[in-house]
This record gives C-alpha cells, sequence and structure tokens, in this order.
C-alpha cells in the first residue's frame, strides 16, 4: 500500500515556525487553560468540536478571541459557530456571533475567526467557549481508484496539536472513526487507538501557534453522497398548500469506480462486492407531507418507500441504479404541506417560515438554489436567512398567471445538514387576490357561451340577397308556418276525441243533450280552426320553399277534413239511433261501415302528420 | 306519462318545454358529448396504470423531435440534421420525417402556454393521440350522418370511440403518427365524400386541406391517393358520373397534390412516383371523359361521336402507355417500393426485405386479432355491407369500397387494422342503426293503436302498408327480444372493449408489469433503468451499438449517439450492426473500431422469461446481416435448421458476439428453483456456454433484472 501524499499541512507548519515569535507578543494576555477537540469522521462530513477554557491572564479586559485555521482547511470549512459560558461551572450558552478578521503580522496561511463576546472578559476570568466547525471535501479517497470488490480508503489530515495564536496548557484530540479497518495513522507520544477511537494527548505548555500534523487513513464505507446542485422550489398557495419540488444532482464523491461493474457479483454477494457503493437516500421530511412523488427527466422512479407518524415523514429514495464512485445521476422529489403548519400572520403581513436546506440525510449540497415562489399579487417582500446567501428576485409563470408570481431567490455553496435551519420570507397578500383566477375562469366561460348564444340569434350571413341566403330564410318562414299548421291540427284530434268522448258518455248516461251540447261546440271549433288554417295555408302555398311539401300538407287537409265530415255524420248517426232507442246490435250495424273508414282516415292522418313534423 | 306530468305545471313552465325536435337535439348533442368524453378518457387507462409517459419505440423519436421543434422554432427544425443517430452518417430529420405530428403537438402547447396554462410538452405529447381519438368521434359522427341518417352517425361514433383495433395506436402516450393520422384520414374521406354529395368547391377544398394534413402526419396517404381514383374509376364504370364527381375530384386532386409537395420528405413524388400514377392517371381520364362529353353535345349525332371515340381513346391510351413507359424507363418515375408490393403480394417481404418482415406488426393478421379487435363488428360489417347495397348511393358506394380494400389490407399486414378500423365502424353502425331502428319502428306503431288491429286485420287502406309485417304471428314480441338481443351485443361489445383496452393496450412496454408470488403487482423498470444510466454516467459523445429497436429510446432517454435506429433507412448500416452481432469477438471489436463504438447494448430476457430479447431476434440479425455480407450464413447457427441455445447449438452461435454479450456469466445464476444454474426462462433450457470470457468488451452495467447489458469496448492495445 502506498503511503499518502505528502500533506500541504507540512508546509504550512515550517512557515509557521518563522512567524511565531513576530506574531505571539500582541495578544499574549490571553491563555487556553484546556482544549479538547473531538472530531467526528463517521460521514464524509467532519465535524470538530472543540471545547476550549480560556484565561484572562493580561491587565485589560478583552472582548473578542481569535480563532485560526490554515488555510486548506479553512477552505473546506461549510459553517462555523461558537457558544460561550462566562465562569467556571457551566451554565446557560449563548450563540457568539463569529466573522472573518486578518490581524496584522500574521502569516498568509492562515485564516482567522474572531469570536465576539457579549461581555469583555475581565482581568483572571475564565470562559468557557465551545466551537463547532464543519468541514467538507476533508476526508480525501485513497486510493482514488478502486474495484467493485475493494472498499472505501480515505485520509483525513489536521493537526494533532491545537492551532491557536494564544498558549496552550492542557490539550487533548479523540477522533471518532466509522469502525472498520485503519490503514495507518501518525504516531506521536501519547498516542492511543482503541477500537474505532484515535487518541492524542494530553500534551501540556505548548506555545501559541503549536503545529504538527497528523495523517489518519482508514476505512468508511458510509455514503459520500454528494449533490453538485440542488434547486429547492417553494411555491406558496393561500388556497391551502405549501408544494415543494426538490430537483437534485446527485454524484458519489468517494472514489471512483475503475473496471467492470458486475450485477452478479453485485446482487449475489453486496457486502462484498459493491461495500464502497450506496444504493439508496432518507430525507426526513415535515410532518402531514402529502403528494409525494420521485421522478426524473424520463419518467416516474418506483423504487421509493414511505413511512409517517404524527411527528415526521420520511421517505427513502433509491435512484435507479447503485451509485458507485464517479458515478452520478438527477432526481426530483416533490410534496405538499399543509398552509397553517408555515405560513403566518404577523401585523398584517404574512410570513412563511420553513427550513432552508434539503431534508437528505448527511449529504453536502455544493450548491444550493431556495426558491420561494409567492402568489400572484403578493407585495413588500421580505426576507431574512440566519447566514449570509445570495439573493435574487424572479418572475415565475404557472396557470392562468397575468403579471407572474413573485420569487425570492436564494443561493448558497457548501451547505449541510447544519444549515436546516428557519429561515422568513415576509410578505403582503391580499386574499381577494385569491379569487381572481376563479373569477376570470368564470368570466371566460361566461363569456363563451355569450358568443355562443349571439352567434345563434344572429345573422351572420355577409350578402342578404344572395339566393342561397333567401332560400334559407323562406325555408325558415316554411318552416315555422308548418310549425302552426301542425298546432292547430293536434287541436283539431283533441276535438275529434272530444267527440268520441262524448260519444262514449252517451251510450254510459244516455245524456243526449249534452252529447249534442258537445257536437254543437265540435262543430264552432272546427270552423274556428279552418279560420285559423286558411291564411297559413296561403302563405305556405305562395312560398316558393315548400314545392316539395305542399302536396302533403293539401292532402293532409283534405283528409281531415273528409275525417271531420265522417265523425260528424257518425256522431249524428250514433244520437239518432239513441233517440230512437235502437238495440245496441243495430247501431253498431248502421255505424259500421263509417267506424272503420273513420279509423282509416284517421291512420292516414296520422301518418301525414308524422310525415310533416320529420321535415 | 312524463307529459302528463308538464301538463300539470303551471304555464310559464309549460312553456319551458321542449318540442320533439329540440328534444332530440338535446338527445343528439349530449349522447356525442359524452362519445366525445368517452372515446378520450378510455385511452387514458396508460397512465393510471402506469404513469404519464411516451410509450414504444417511434413515440420517443417524435417525443425527441417535438422537444427540439418546441425549443428551436420551425425552421430550425426543418433544418435539423441529426448528428446523435446513425452515426456516422447522421440523419436529416426535416426531410427524412412526417412533420404533421410534431407540429400538432408544439402548436397545441403553444395555444395552451397562450391561454396561460403552465403545461409541460410532454404531457401535451402524451394526450395528443386522445384528443385526435376524440375528435374522430365527431368526425365519424358527421360521416356517418353523410352516407346515412343522424342516428348510424352517433352509432358511428359511438363504435369508433371504443373499437379497439383503433385503441390500440391511440392510448395516452403512444404519441405516434397513427394517432393523428386516423383523424386527417377520416376527415379527408368526409369532406370528399361530402363534395361529391354537393359538388361544391368549398368541400372539395376542405378535403384537399385534410389531404394535405394527413400527408404532413404519415406515409398511409398513399391510400388515400390511390383509393380516391378508384372511387373515381368505379363510379365511372357504373354510369354514376356526375359533374358533382368531376368537381370534386380535380380540385381535390389538383389542389392536394400540390400542398403535398410542400411536405419535404414527400416532394415530386407525386408526379414522380409510381404509388402515385393511379391517381394522375384518373385526372386525365376525367378530362377525356369531360371532353367527350362536350364533345358529344357538340356533334349530336352518334355515329360521327363513336368515330371519334375510338380515335380518341385510341390516342389517350397511346400517349398514355407511352409516357408511363418512357417515365419508368428513363427512371423519371420510380418503380413502386418493396413496402408496396409487400401490401398487394403478402409473400414479397419474407423474399426479398427482411428488413421489413422482422417486424412483428408488419406480419399478416391471425384471425384472433380480428376478433380481438373488432369482436361483434366483424358481424356487422357484412350485414352492413347488405344495407350499403340495398340503399346505393354515391357515399354507400365509397364506404364500401373503402371498407372492402382495407379489410383486404388489414388482412396483409396486421398493424393495418388501424385503417380499416374506422371503415368497419362506419359499416357496422349502418347495420346496427338500421336494424335497431327497423325493430323500434315496429314496436312503436304497435303500440301506438293496439284496440285497431282488428280493424287494419279487415284489410282497409291503411292497413295494407303494413300488410306483410302482419303476417308474422308475435312480430311485437319478436321484435322485442330482437332488440335486447341488439342491446346485449352491444353492451357486450363495450364491455370487451374496456376490458382489451385496460389489459392489452395500455401497457407502454417500456415499463414490464407481472404479477408477483402474492399477487402483487412487479415492475420491471429495467430500460429506464439502462438508458438513464447511459445518460448520467458515459461520456456525452459517446457511440452505442445495440439492435435497431432500441435506436430512438436510447437517443430520447439515453441522450446518446446511436449506430442504428428505427428510422431503417440505411440498409447496408443496418447489416453492419448485424454482421458485428453474429461474428466472434475478434471479428466484432474490429468492426466496433471502424464505427467508433464505445458501448454496446443488449436486450436479455433469460433472467426474468421476457421473451421479446434479442436472442429472440437474432435470427433477423443473422439474415440482415447475411442479406448484405455473404460471410454471414444463417445455417451456421442453427442445428438441422432447428435454432438453439444449449449445448447442441451451433458453435458458431455459441462463440458469436451476441450470444456471449447476451450470457456473460450468466452461467454463474441460479434463475428457478431447482434448474441448473445458467437455465433460460425465455428458451426454457440450460445455456451452452456457460465459460465465457471476454477479451475485447467488459461488463459496464447490468439492470437489476438483467434485461438490459451494457459493455464498454475497450480502448485498443498498445503496440508493443
Amino acid at each position: 500500500m502506498a503511503t499518502p501524499p505528502s500533506p500541504p499541512l507540512l508546509r504550512v507548519a515550517a512557515l509557521l515556525l518563522l512567524v511565531v515569535a513576530s506574531a505571539s507578543t500582541a495578544r499574549a494576555d490571553l491563555v487556553i487553560a484546556r482544549a479538547d477537540r473531538k472530531v467526528d469522521l463517521t460521514s464524509h462530513i467532519v465535524r470538530v468540536l472543540t471545547s476550549l477554557k480560556v484565561e484572562n491572564s493580561g491587565p485589560e479586559a478583552v472582548s473578542q478571541i481569535l480563532l485560526a485555521f490554515p488555510n486548506v482547511q479553512a477552505k473546506n470549512l461549510a459553517a462555523i459557530r461558537a457558544f460561550g459560558t462566562e465562569g467556571k461551572v457551566k451554565g446557560p450558552s449563548t450563540v457568539l456571533p463569529i466573522e472573518v478578521v486578518q490581524p496584522s503580522g500574521v502569516p498568509p496561511e492562515l485564516t482567522f475567526f474572531s469570536t465576539s463576546l457579549s461581555k469583555a472578559l475581565e482581568k483572571g476570568k475564565t470562559l468557557h467557549l465551545d466551537v463547532l466547525t464543519v468541514f467538507t471535501h476533508s476526508v480525501q479517497p485513497f486510493p482514488e481508484e478502486i474495484t467493485q470488490a475493494e472498499s472505501q480508503l480515505v485520509v483525513y489530515q489536521d493537526t494533532a496539536q491545537y492551532l491557536s495564536p494564544y498558549p496552550v496548557k492542557v490539550q487533548t484530540l479523540s477522533i471518532r472513526l466509522p469502525g472498520g479497518r485503519v490503514e495507518s495513522y501518525t504516531k506521536y507520544p501519547n498516542t492511543k487507538l482503541a477500537e474505532s477511537e484515535l487518541k492524542y494527548g494530553p500534551y501540556e505548555d505548548l506555545p501559541p501557534f503549536s503545529y504538527s500534523p497528523m495523517v489518519v487513513h482508514f476505512e468508511n464505507n458510509n455514503p459520500f453522497a454528494v449533490a453538485k446542485e440542488v434547486i429547492r422550489e417553494i411555491e406558496i398557495s393561500h388556497w391551502g398548500n405549501v408544494q415543494i419540488t426538490e430537483h437534485y444532482n446527485i454524484a458519489h464523491g468517494g472514489a471512483k469506480l475503475k473496471g467492470e461493474f458486475s450485477r452478479i457479483d453485485y446482487q449475489s454477494r453486496l457486502y462484498v462486492r459493491g461495500v464502497s457503493s450506496f444504493r439508496h437516500l432518507i430525507a426526513r421530511l415535515p410532518p402531514r407531507a402529502h403528494s409525494i412523488y420521485y421522478r426524473d427527466e424520463i419518467g416516474n422512479i418506483s423504487t421509493s418507500h414511505l413511512w409517517s407518524d404524527s411527528k415526521k415523514t420520511q421517505l427513502e429514495v433509491e435512484p435507479r441504479f447503485p451509485l458507485f464512485g464517479g458515478w452520478q445521476t438527477t432526481f426530483t422529489i416533490g410534496y405538499g404541506l399543509p398552509l397553517q403548519d408555515f405560513v403566518f400572520n404577523s401585523d398584517g403581513k404574512r410570513f412563511l417560515n420553513i427550513t432552508f436546506g434539503s431534508p437528505m440525510e448527511e449529504i453536502i449540497i455544493e450548491k444550493l438554489v431556495v426558491k420561494v415562489v409567492l402568489p400572484e399579487g403578493s407585495k413588500d417582500i421580505d426576507v431574512s436567512v440566519p447566514f449570509p446567501t445570495k439573493q435574487g428576485q424572479e418572475v415565475k409563470y404557472s396557470h392562468l398567471d397575468i403579471a407572474g408570481r413573485p420569487v425570492v431567490v436564494l443561493e448558497k455553496p457548501d451547505v449541510i445538514p447544519e444549515h436546516n435551519l428557519y429561515f422568513q420570507v415576509y410578505y403582503r397578500f391580499n386574499n381577494i387576490s385569491l379569487l381572481r383566477e376563479p373569477m376570470m375562469l368564470i368570466t371566460a366561460f361566461f363569456l363563451f357561451f355569450m358568443a355562443c348564444i349571439v352567434y345563434m340569434r344572429t345573422d351572420m350571413s355577409i350578402s342578404k340577397n344572395s339566393p342561397s341566403y333567401l332560400a334559407k330564410v323562406q325555408w325558415d318562414e316554411v318552416q315555422s308556418i308548418i310549425q302552426q299548421i301542425q298546432a292547430i291540427f293536434d287541436q283539431s284530434i283533441a276535438v275529434h276525441d272530444k267527440l268520441e268522448a262524448s260519444l262514449r258518455d252517451l251510450s254510459r248516461s244516455g245524456d243526449v243533450q249534452s252529447c249534442k251540447a258537445a257536437r254543437k261546440a265540435a262543430d264552432a271549433q272546427f270552423k274556428e280552426l279552418a279560420k285559423e288554417l286558411k291564411p297559413l295555408l296561403t302563405s305556405l302555398q305562395s312560398s316558393p320553399q315548400s314545392y316539395q311539401i305542399w302536396p302533403k300538407v293539401e292532402e293532409l287537409v283534405a283528409k281531415e277534413r273528409e275525417l271531420q265530415d265522417k265523425l260528424m255524420t257518425r256522431h249524428s248517426t250514433v244520437v239518432d239511433s239513441f233517440e230512437k232507442k235502437l238495440r245496441g246490435q243495430d247501431v253498431e250495424n248502421r255505424i259500421a261501415t263509417q267506424q272503420q273508414e273513420v279509423a282509416a282516415l284517421r291512420q292516414e292522418v296520422e301518418s301525414l302528420l308524422e310525415y310533416i313534423s320529420e321535415i | 306519462m312524463a307529459s302528463a306530468a308538464l301538463d300539470s305545471l303551471p304555464a310559464p313552465l309549460r312553456s319551458l318545454r321542449l318540442k320533439t325536435k329540440q328534444q332530440e337535439l338535446l338527445v343528439r348533442v349530449s349522447a356525442l358529448a359524452l362519445i366525445y368524453v368517452l372515446a378520450f378518457v378510455i385511452r387514458l387507462f396508460s397512465v393510471l396504470r402506469y404513469e404519464s409517459m411516451i410509450h414504444e419505440f417511434d413515440p420517443y423519436f417524435n417525443y425527441r423531435t417535438t422537444l427540439f421543434l418546441s425549443e428551436h422554432g420551425f425552421s430550425e427544425f426543418w433544418n435539423w440534421f441529426d448528428s446523435e443517430s446513425w452515426y456516422p452518417l447522421g440523419r436529416v430529420v426535416g426531410g427524412t420525417l412526417f412533420p404533421g405530428l410534431m407540429v400538432t403537438a408544439a402548436l397545441l402547447h403553444r395555444l395552451l402556454r397562450a391561454l396561460s396554462l403552465a403545461v409541460h410538452i410532454r404531457e401535451v405529447c402524451v394526450l395528443t393521440a386522445p384528443f385526435f381519438a376524440a375528435n374522430t368521434t365527431l368526425v365519424a359522427y358527421a360521416f356517418g350522418r353523410e352516407i346515412w341518417d343522424s342516428g348510424a352517425g352517433l352509432v358511428a361514433a359511438a363504435l369508433i370511440a371504443v373499437c379497439p383495433g383503433y385503441i390500440s395506436r391511440s392510448v395516452a402516450g403512444s404519441y405516434d403518427n397513427e394517432g393523428v393520422a386516423i383523424f386527417a384520414l377520416l376527415l379527408t374521406f368526409y369532406l370528399f365524400v361530402r363534395a361529391v354529395n354537393t359538388g361544391s368547391l368549398a368541400w372539395a377544398l376542405a378535403s384537399a386541406f385534410g389531404y394535405f394534413y394527413m400527408v404532413s402526419a404519415w406515409g398511409g396517404y398513399v391510400f388515400i391517393i390511390n383509393l380516391l381514383p378508384l372511387y373515381v374509376l368505379v363510379l365511372l364504370i357504373t354510369g354514376r358520373y356526375s359533374q358533382r364527381l368531376y368537381v370534386a375530384y380535380n380540385c381535390m386532386y389538383v389542389l392536394g397534390m400540390l400542398l403535398a409537395m410542400q411536405i419535404r420528405f414527400v416532394g415530386f413524388q407525386h408526379v414522380q412516383s409510381g404509388e402515385h400514377m393511379a391517381a394522375m392517371g384518373v385526372f386525365f381520364l376525367l378530362q377525356v371523359f369531360f371532353f367527350l362529353d362536350w364533345v358529344k353535345y357538340l356533334l349530336n349525332d352518334t355515329r360521327l361521336f363513336k368515330s371519334f371515340l375510338r380515335i380518341t381513346l385510341t390516342c389517350v391510351i397511346t400517349v398514355g402507355t407511352l409516357a408511363l413507359g418512357i417515365g419508368t424507363a428513363s427512371g423519371y418515375i420510380s418503380p413502386w417500393t418493396g413496402r408496396f408490393y409487400s401490401l398487394l403480394d403478402p409473400t414479397y417481404a419474407k423474399d426479398h426485405i427482411p428488413i421489413i418482415a422482422s417486424v412483428s406488426e408488419h406480419q399478416p393478421t391471425a384471425w384472433s386479432s380480428f376478433m380481438f379487435d373488432f369482436h361483434i363488428l366483424l358481424f356487422l360489417f357484412p350485414a352492413g355491407l347488405y344495407f350499403c347495397f340495398k340503399r346505393l348511393s354515391d357515399a354507400t358506394i365509397f364506404v364500401v369500397m373503402y371498407g372492402l380494400t382495407s379489410m383486404y389490407f388489414a388482412g396483409v399486414m396486421v398493424r393495418l387494422i388501424l385503417v380499416a378500423a374506422p371503415a368497419v365502424c362506419l359499416i357496422s353502425a349502418i347495420a346496427a342503426s338500421a336494424t335497431i331502428k327497423n325493430l323500434t319502428t315496429l314496436i312503436r306503431t304497435k303500440s301506438k293503436s293496439p284496440q285497431t288491429v282488428s280493424a287494419k286485420a279487415t284489410g282497409s287502406k291503411a292497413a295494407a302498408k303494413g300488410a306483410v309485417d302482419q303476417s308474422l304471428p308475435f312480430q311485437q314480441n319478436a321484435a322485442i327480444v330482437l332488440l335486447l338481443g341488439a342491446f346485449y351485443l352491444l353492451s357486450r361489445y363495450a364491455v370487451h372493449c374496456t376490458w382489451v383496452t385496460s389489459e392489452a393496450y395500455s401497457s407502454p412496454s417500456i415499463v414490464l408489469a407481472a404479477r408477483g408470488h402474492n399477487g402483487g403487482r412487479v415492475i420491471f423498470d429495467d430500460y429506464r433503468e439502462a438508458y438513464y444510466w447511459l445518460r448520467q454516467n458515459t461520456p456525452p459523445d459517446a457511440k452505442i451499438m445495440s439492435w435497431w429497436d432500441y435506436g430512438y429510446q436510447i437517443t430520447a432517454m439515453g441522450n446518446r449517439t446511436v449506430i442504428v435506429d428505427n428510422n431503417t433507412w440505411n440498409n447496408t448500416h443496418i447489416a453492419t450492426v448485424g454482421r458485428a452481432m453474429s461474428s466472434y469477438e475478434d471479428e466484432a471489436y474490429e468492426i466496433m473500431q471502424s464505427l467508433d463504438v464505445n458501448y454496446v447494448l443488449v436486450v436479455f430476457g433469460g433472467v426474468t422469461g421476457y421473451s421479446s430479447d434479442d436472442i429472440n431476434k437474432f435470427l433477423w440479425m443473422v439474415r440482415i446481416g447475411g442479406g448484405v455480407f455473404p460471410v454471414i450464413k444463417e445455417p451456421d447457427y442453427l442445428v438441422n435448421g432447428e435454432y438453439r441455445v444449449d449445448k447442441g447449438a451451433s458453435p458458431k452461435m455459441l462463440n458469436c458476439l451476441m450470444y456471449k454479450l447476451c450470457y456473460y456469466r450468466f452461467g454463474e445464476l441460479t434463475t428457478e428453483y431447482g434448474k441448473p444454474p445458467g437455465y433460460d426462462r425465455v428458451r426454457g433450457v440450460e445455456i451452452g456456454n456457460k465459460d465465457i470470457k471476454l477479451e475485447y468488451l467488459e461488463e459496464a452495467f447490468t439492470t437489476s433484472n438483467w434485461i438490459v447489458r451494457i459493455y464498454k469496448v475497450k480502448p485498443p492495445k498498445n503496440r508493443s
């Protein structure tokens, strides 16, 4: 096995010795009584927790404490936080503000951070300072290319002694490894490797800027999920939903796969062949997340699992293929969240309060873009984020948008799970604007139907005297006349029925007078109808469009008149014979032929009417 | 009863009562609207079962080009040279495709965007086919009304809305030319029949535009350009020539031809290709006919006219034959293409063009698929023909000819069932509608005046009309029984169609689904797994060699360059790939080097039992490869004319590239309990060569169910 490359930290160390004398004098007032560092190397995100006990031995009160990092480390620094507690015993700690400073007379290979204390540290007092630093890309795969069967070895470099501009009295360093093989590590006095923990120290009384590089080379097969870019879109709908869409571009940031990928090895001996790969990622979504989907550019991905309870929703997404070193994939997950959980009101303004980072566990995001899409018509937009971000504005057009929705764009490089803090977007939004889109739809449909009605009711022809137009107008007239004629015939048929009914009444009650009266009334009605019919018939005859239908109508009128006559005669015959008190059988005989004729005529009239109505 | 209830209403409400006409209109319009919705909705099974995705092979190309069109605009699209396919030749996309479908989808997308509906172009593409199928029902209604009556139109619309023969190619996601082409085909026919019926220039013009749309959408337009002249010819022969026909055909042909020339892929074929000559011949024939008619009118002397007729006909026939002969001999008129021949002679492709014969949808149709796709329409079709002949008109003659010719073509090629489907639906609709109408009139006349039966029976005038009907006893009951039978049949049809759609035609074929041991659904998403792996984890300029079936999918989903794809325009290129696949590894390596191949992709179903894999297609590769390169001989891969992959297989088979790539390290895998390792579940045998070593290639990726296997071609060794 080759030895790890000569660490750049060594060069730093050489330079440091030169500057110690000149730089240290300026801030010799502070002494670090004890420094304990805990480095967590179980995943590819390196978390270092440094507990410092700071003593002020100088005459003046100090309000700033400097923290030093070599540039090579500082460029991978994703987050730094300091918590301070004054006094000997640990009490409630406060988060202290941190900023990058460039004190004079320090080597350019170092980056300094300055913690401002809330209360200046008096002479002789001590302060507990906890500093959490998180580094990305600090565990490097070595060798850089492995086969499917090999497991992944990585290298971590740091200093065994705490690098500080102040003298350190007592210090320890403990490094937690993920377990498994440890290939090599730098050995100093007081170095101990127990199980998966590597310990350096304690070392006592070291001058400022003490530095002794250490390297550990160990096995780490935890997923090295690195997202090159994540775009997280949060869209607020005041109808009750916050829709989140996240586009991921994920790669395995560990040692690259060389040679074959053999499926049979992978599926039959997964823990031997393919141990360095990972096949799924876990996202912890907020509770009550719903309508969750998981897809990519070419469609839905069916390999995902979801568990949910009242506290969280856990989504396990499995990319289409296992990710080996250097392989990458892209996908999109989306889910809806209830509005009332994330959008609140405060003095007339609304604000969105939601976490900034991605819900994926243990993932490094090299570039995170968070887009907050506010409803159309939002005003006075104001953003408050707990760390510096690049901010911008965009406009997004979605369904039925006219002016577009204002979009707040926040961009941040190197995002880690520690950045999953809440941020706020304040805006003003009028509830009436909610109804704008439904009203637009209603208006559109209303106008459409109105246009249909107008089109049906108006005459759109250009030339008012073209033959086809005239023919159409005349045909419309003919049709309306025919309809009127039909109505008249329907009435006269009703009168026929009345006559028949009166005959039946007669045979039951024997009331001759009322029967006669009925006949009289019917006669009058027939005359009336005939009078009404006459002008209609003349106008129909005169119309040039009726040449087809006219003979039928004429026939109908003739038949109808015949039928009327026959009915009348039969009626009078029956009434007569009733008055003469003839036997029923004789009456039947007398009207038998008439009956047949009437029935036949009636049939014909009905069929003619049907024919006419079909036109 | 309803009217009685209405009568009891107060007067203002009574005035709202609809007249019979209005009621009929309301019923008709709402039935049509429901049919429209049904036609759309039944095609969404695939979206519900799977997802909103593009299906099969060709649609992926259409989708890719539509994407290009909507991103780059029409003129870029028209001039697009695609270097991602047919490496190293490339493909002039604008000049080798029918742009109708893509333009339609892009326009729909733009329209929706203009209405401020932010939909993705993919959704538009997925739903284009169902949308056009729904529109087809409207055309079918209008067509049915034109040839018979509005009742037949409604039935036709309902039948075609759910006809499996049509659904098979128009489900959501099957974004193929046929999706819009059947609409265009039926529209052109409808407008042409309408033009013949009315003799109106406007309708003829409309049908020319319909034809233009059809030409822009699908190569099947050749069917129109041959059926219409045939129809005109039949009308001429049966003595049904009229001015209306003259106007309709001339306008449609001349304008349609000019419009069709605007499509680059078609170009001057209308005047240069043998397949289009019939239309031109009939066009000239019509002119001669018209001229003779005119001369006859002028001469007014039968003897003189007869001699004139003789002279003219001789001249015309001589000139025509000469022109055709010279044209063909000089190469100005191209001869018929292989595809056209294979339609006229079903055995032609098998002997001469293996690349056409190798496609399963180009096989002759089995009876079962007719039954499957048409169901009761198969029985209604002859009945409808009977009704058509009974009421012969220009329109019914057309639909009869359309039905008979398309049925013939459907018999020759499975996929042409699609073209026959509208005709079968129309003719069956005539049968169903006419029968039901007759039966209901029987029942209605009886129920109207039941008391007068005895009076009529005495032989009065009115009863004389119905005397024939009267002679049958229990006529009314029989009519009711028959009506119920008809409804039963139609409802069976509906049930069958729904079942077929949901079970058989809604699978995207890119995602495979099977039933697991416990009855749950198992999804095999291997194709997309492999294509996405290619897209993400190979260099952007990598060249992928695979059999041509997967070309479109690789370029669309994998976004990588392929050697051959489903366009199959260059037989030699495909044969080269076929030759590489059927050679020994070292020979294949040389071919792959010469084609700059970086990855080889094969489809293998031996683990899952997926039967349409490359081993089953392999004989076609051998045949197509052997057709161009005689080095490849089919008998080398067979043992006594038998195709096998087990120990008894021929040595060439066991060591050719395709065999090696499919079965590489398969011998170590146990696929089925109780079977030896290396048991191929498709062929049902233990493979013959379990110890496969690859020298020039290495396994790059195999999907989780082994369906797609990708190999990397190693770079050449250093010279020592």
